[in-house]
This record gives structure tokens, C-alpha cells and sequence, in this order.
């Protein structure tokens, strides 16, 4: 598959300070998480991408648009939704959101239209002629989602989208951003803070530390392996022939004390077949879980390397 | 598709060319002037001037017009000479009327967009720094030209159609020199006003800091040249530095007159021409560096 982002060894400095450090990856996914602490080169890494920062070194490509000499062509594939407030207080919603479409390309009476449906999609339609200055910090969140898909971008960066968002809007963005992924039209590259966000919106993601490149996964992957790993509590007598028998079925296991048992499931065998063994063996499973990497773990992993790199 | 069935679909449509683009931004802009009553007001009753001259240059050419007001044979062409003073004066006044609409209108256009962000949403489309400039330099270029030049070469065409071919040959100059002249001060206003606006966020400070630039810097040069007994003071002038560079344009090296009114070079005291022109490119060049230094997609802090 092309990659949706590639970073061909990207640079960034300010002044003397380096920023990116020579980042090197292929994005392939339909929506990829930027995950990082303060500081790692998050939003830089959005701001080179749209043009604002020029690379010292290096180069990226945007659906195999290098942004060293296809600026103007790339930012024409890209809807961004900024992490600050971003928007012209006296003009009212619709007419900021046409503005912005004008300005990518689309003729007035087009633009007109979009603006509006982009309105209702993300629930304004009833505030879209009110000045956006009076809108709610969350009616602001959801302008800027606004005019982000008015153009229909490939791609689309959002960057902090539930920032100060109460849950009931955090939920409503959540959903959004989802929605828009599953119909499959565009890319998404979702920068948060919020892990959980990342991990229900994204099927990838770039963990940077420090300018680095700390950690990148396929969420999906990660889910599909860490369905084999299991997790046992157990009761009874024969624990020992019941740990044998799961053996012979081809699980790796390690025992732990009190009857708590991980193991590894080989492929082809069924949850099932365990529950099965342990009734003809006499032992009670009391507990089972799947033994879940989450993206916390992965993340918290990546940070431990102190230097960031992989 | 109707707004109802609230989904997101694709854009397939025909785009703009890249070039209008920045068009965009002046439609936008004259529709809020539109919305400003006093604006209006204000851009409509700058015209009476220009409207004046256009009246003097017909009853100069009017015989029952000079009949009924009982002026007659020769004394008809010195009731107002229709000559370099009377255009000059002409883009004069007109470009101070000019340089009170930039005040008005030019804080209210790069601020707005600056305060909460916006410049990243424009900077984000297929849309370059150059582009936003250019687009927000023609919104007070394009009112300011209805004001200056345009009003003076009207009034010129119709001197020209009443006096003769021959008039309008031999003037031909009055005419590129209130062309270029005034393209001179619009440039120099709507350079300062976006960078003015750039920087100064409260839009009356802003505007008022337009008027300190003409006014306060007049005031400095003339202090400097009464304390140092010289005439370099005249370099934060300008008026002055503009007046220098319009005699030049409207009367090549026949001098007859020393500037405009309110663009005028005290006779004896005027600047070397390349003293103006510098003076007034530095000043330009100011005006871009802080234009640069504002108007980014993202700030970078070092």
C-alpha cells in the first residue's frame, strides 16, 4: 500500500535547537494517532507537513507529494483543524466556512453549499449564522471540524480535537471523527494527548519523543495478536495436570502463585477447548482475561527509552 | 445535496484557478464595507472634489455657463488655469482623503485575522503568504484608485475632450504623472496599513498611528532641521519626500511648482530626487520586513 505520509528522514530545526531529528516513517493507515509528550514535535511535525516550517534536512511526502516542491498541491489535499482557536470573531460561521472553501479552490455558489452542509454534519446547522465569537468553546471546536471537510480534503489533520471539550461533546466529536473515517473517503491524522482518543479513532500510530520517532504500531495488529495472550485464575486440585493438558494443546504457559496461570494461545484453538479440559480435569477457572496491550502500554514503553529512539 | 441528510461526501467539482484566488479576499472585504454606513458615507462624499473640478473644467469650456457669471474672452481662462497646479491639487487632496480611508478601513484588515488565529486557516489552503498580502493590498488599493487616480484621469480625459487632442498631447505627462503618482501613495498607505494592522492589534491605536507616521513624522523633521540648521529633516517627512517625487513625475525637469497641496517641498528645501525615492523605498521595505514577521502560518518560538 503507498503511503498516506512519508517522512524521508525530516529535519527541523529553530535557530540551533533541532526540533525533528531525522524522521524516518511510512504512514499507511487510514487514520493514524500522533502521540507524544509536550515538547515532542507533535505540532512542528504538522506545521512542516503544511508548509509553515521549512525542513533543514530531508524531506516528507503527502500521498507521494513532496512538500519540499509541491507546498501549494499538497496543502490543496489537506484540511487541517488547528489545536488553538482559529477563527475570524465577527463573521458568522457559514460565511468564515465559505470563505475558507473559496479559498481552496471551490467556486461561491459551491462553496456556499458545502459550508452549509458542513454546518448541520457537525451539528451547527442552527447556529450558522451567528458570529462565531459567540459561539461555545465546543460550537468553536466543531466550526473548525467545519471548515477543515468543507473542501473535501484526502487528508485531514486534526490536531487536539477535544481540547476543552465537555464529555457529551468529546463523545459528539469522538463520533464524528469516526464516522468521517469509516466512509472511507479520506485520511485522518489524529495528534492528541488523550490516549483513549487515539486508541478509538486510530488504526496506527507515531509515538515522538524528544524530535524522535519512540514507537510506531498498527493498533490493529497489536488487538489481532493480543487476542492469544490469556490471562487464568484457577481453582482446584489437579492445577498441575490441568497446566500439563494446556500444554499438550500447544499453549505456551507460565504459572504464576495462587493458581494465576498466562498463557499463549497457539492458532486454531478455541477459548473453548480450555473451559473443556478444565471441567474433565476438575479445576475451576475463575477468571479469564485477554491480555491486552494497550495503547497506554505501548506508550509508556516508548517513553522509557530516554533518548526517544526505537 | 440537501443540508438535511447530514453526511460528509468528497468535493469532485471544478476548482478556481490558483492565480484569482486572491480575489477572494477583496469580495469578502467589500462586502463588509458595504455593511459600514459612515464608510460609505465617507467614500461617497470624497468624491465631490474630483465632481468640483469636473464642474470648473466644463464651465471653463461652457460660454453660457461664463455668460451667467459674467465672465468673459480672456478673463474665462484665468478664473482657474486648468494646468499642473490644478491636477496636482487635484491628486493632493484626493490622497489625503486616501490616507483618511486607510486610517478607517487598513487596521481592521490583517488584526482580525491575527487575533484569533485565523492567518493559520487562510495559510493552511493551497494559499501562499504573497497571496494574503496581495489580496488584502488590493481591498485599499482598489478603493483608494477610485479615489485618486481614476477621479483625476477622468477629469484629465475630459479636459482633454474639450480642450482638444492637442492639449492631451502636449499633457500627455499630467496624466502618467497622476497615474503613477498616485499608485506611489497607495502603495506607500497600504503598506503601512496592513503593517500597522499586523502589529497593532486595538484598531483606533492602530489608525491613529497612521496619522502619527505623516503627522508626528513632519513634526520630527522639522525639529531636527531647526536644531541642526539643516534640511535632512525633511527625510521623516512625507509629504515632503512624496511632494519631491511627484513634481518630478508630473513636470519631469521643467519645474514650475514645488508639490500639492499637503505634499508640498518647502522651495529651497527640497531633497535630492534619489534622496525621496530611497527614503520613501526603506520605507516600504520596513513595512514588508514587519509584514514578514507577522503574517506566518505558525509562530516558531526559538
Amino acid at each position: 500500500m503507498d503511503p498516506v505520509i512519508e517522512l524521508d528522514g525530516l529535519e527541523v530545526r529553530f535557530g540551533k535547537r533541532v526540533i525533528l531529528k531525522k524522521l524516518k516513517a511510512a504512514l499507511t493507515g487510514r487514520s493514524v494517532g500522533l502521540l507524544g509528550p509536550n515538547g515532542a514535535g507533535k505540532s512542528t511535525l504538522i506545521n512542516t507537513l503544511l508548509g509553515f516550517h521549512k525542513p533543514s534536512a530531508g524531506t516528507a511526502r503527502i500521498l507521494g507529494r513532496d512538500i519540499r516542491t509541491h507546498a501549494r498541491e499538497v496543502r490543496s489535499l489537506i484540511g487541517y483543524m488547528p489545536e488553538n482557536d482559529a477563527y475570524i470573531s465577527s463573521m458568522t460561521g457559514v460565511h468564515m466556512v465559505r470563505l475558507m472553501a473559496e479559498l481552496a479552490g471551490l467556486p461561491p455558489e459551491h462553496a456556499l453549499e458545502r459550508a452549509h452542509e458542513a454546518f448541520f454534519y457537525v451539528g451547527l446547522g442552527e447556529v450558522r449564522y451567528r458570529a462565531i465569537g459567540t459561539y461555545s468553546l465546543g460550537m468553536k471546536q466543531a466550526a473548525k471540524l467545519a471548515q477543515a471537510i468543507a473542501h473535501g480534503p484526502k487528508l485531514l489533520f486534526l490536531d487536539e480535537p477535544t481540547n476543552g471539550l465537555d464529555p457529551p461533546a468529546r463523545a459528539r466529536m469522538i463520533q464524528l471523527i469516526q464516522e468521517i473515517r469509516d466512509r472511507g473517503d479520506l485520511h485522518l491524522l489524529l495528534s492528541s494527548h488523550l490516549l483513549h482518543d487515539v486508541e478509538e479513532c486510530c488504526d496506527q500510530v507515531l509515538i515522538l519523543k524528544d524530535g524522535n520517532v519512540a514507537a510506531f504500531c498498527n493498533l490493529e495488529e497489536e488487538r489481532r495478536a493480543n487476542r492469544r495472550f490469556l490471562e487464568l485464575e484457577t481453582r482446584g486440585e489437579n492445577n498441575g495436570d490441568f497446566l500439563a493438558a494446556v500444554e499438550k494443546l500447544g499453549c505456551e504457559t507460565a504459572p504464576g502463585a495462587q493458581g494465576r496461570l498466562k498463557l499463549i494461545m497457539p492458532d486454531g484453538v478455541e477459548v473453548r477447548r480450555l473451559y473443556e479440559i478444565a471441567a474433565g480435569q476438575n479445576v475451576q477457572i475463575r477468571r479469564l482475561n485477554h491480555k491486552r496491550d494497550s495503547l497506554e502500554d505501548i506508550f509508556l514503553k516508548a517513553m522509557e527509552n530516554p533518548d526517544g529512539r526505537l | 445535496m440537501a443540508v438535511y441528510k447530514k453526511t460528509y461526501r468528497p468535493y469532485e467539482g471544478k476548482l478556481t484557478p490558483g492565480w484569482s484566488r486572491f480575489l477572494v479576499i477583496p469580495r469578502y472585504a467589500f462586502t463588509e464595507f458595504h455593511g459600514k454606513r459612515f464608510l460609505s458615507l465617507f467614500f461617497f462624499a470624497s468624491f465631490i472634489y474630483p465632481l468640483i473640478c469636473a464642474l470648473i473644467i466644463y464651465v471653463q469650456h461652457n460660454a453660457s455657463a461664463l455668460n451667467l457669471l459674467g465672465v468673459q474672452g480672456q478673463g474665462a481662462r484665468g478664473l482657474i488655469s486648468i494646468n499642473v497646479t490644478f491636477f496636482m491639487n487635484l491628486l493632493g487632496w484626493q490622497s489625503v482623503l486616501a490616507l483618511f480611508l486607510a486610517s478607517f478601513v487598513g487596521p481592521g484588515q490583517v488584526s482580525p485575522d491575527l487575533a484569533n488565529n485565523a492567518l493559520t486557516l487562510y495559510l493552511a489552503r493551497p494559499f501562499s503568504r504573497v497571496e494574503y498580502v496581495l489580496g488584502k493590498m488590493s481591498v485599499l488599493a482598489i478603493l483608494m484608485s477610485l479615489m485618486t487616480w481614476i477621479p483625476g484621469l477622468l477629469c484629465f480625459a475630459l479636459q482633454g475632450y474639450l480642450e482638444g487632442w492637442q492639449w492631451m498631447k502636449d499633457n500627455a505627462r499630467l496624466a502618467s504623472g497622476m497615474f503613477f503618482g498616485a499608485w506611489l501613495w497607495i502603495l506607500m498607505l497600504a503598506l503601512l496599513a496592513l503593517a500597522l494592522s499586523a502589529w497593532v492589534k486595538w484598531k483606533p491605536a492602530a489608525g491613529g498611528l497612521m496619522f502619527g507616521v505623516f503627522f508626528v513624522g513632519s513634526a520630527f523633521g522639522a525639529v531636527i532641521n531647526a536644531v541642526q540648521r539643516t534640511t535632512w529633516g525633511n527625510i521623516f517627512n512625507i509629504g515632503h519626500l512624496v511632494g519631491v517625487v511627484w513634481v518630478q513625475l508630473f513636470e519631469g525637469s521643467n519645474r514650475t511648482t514645488n508639490g500639492a497641496v499637503f505634499f508640498r517641498a518647502t522651495a529651497g528645501e527640497e531633497l535630492p530626487l534619489w534622496t525621496c525615492w530611497m527614503a520613501l523605498a526603506a520605507l516600504s521595505l520596513i513595512c514588508l520586513y514587519m509584514l514578514a514577521r507577522k503574517i506566518r502560518g505558525a509562530e516558531v518560538v526559538r
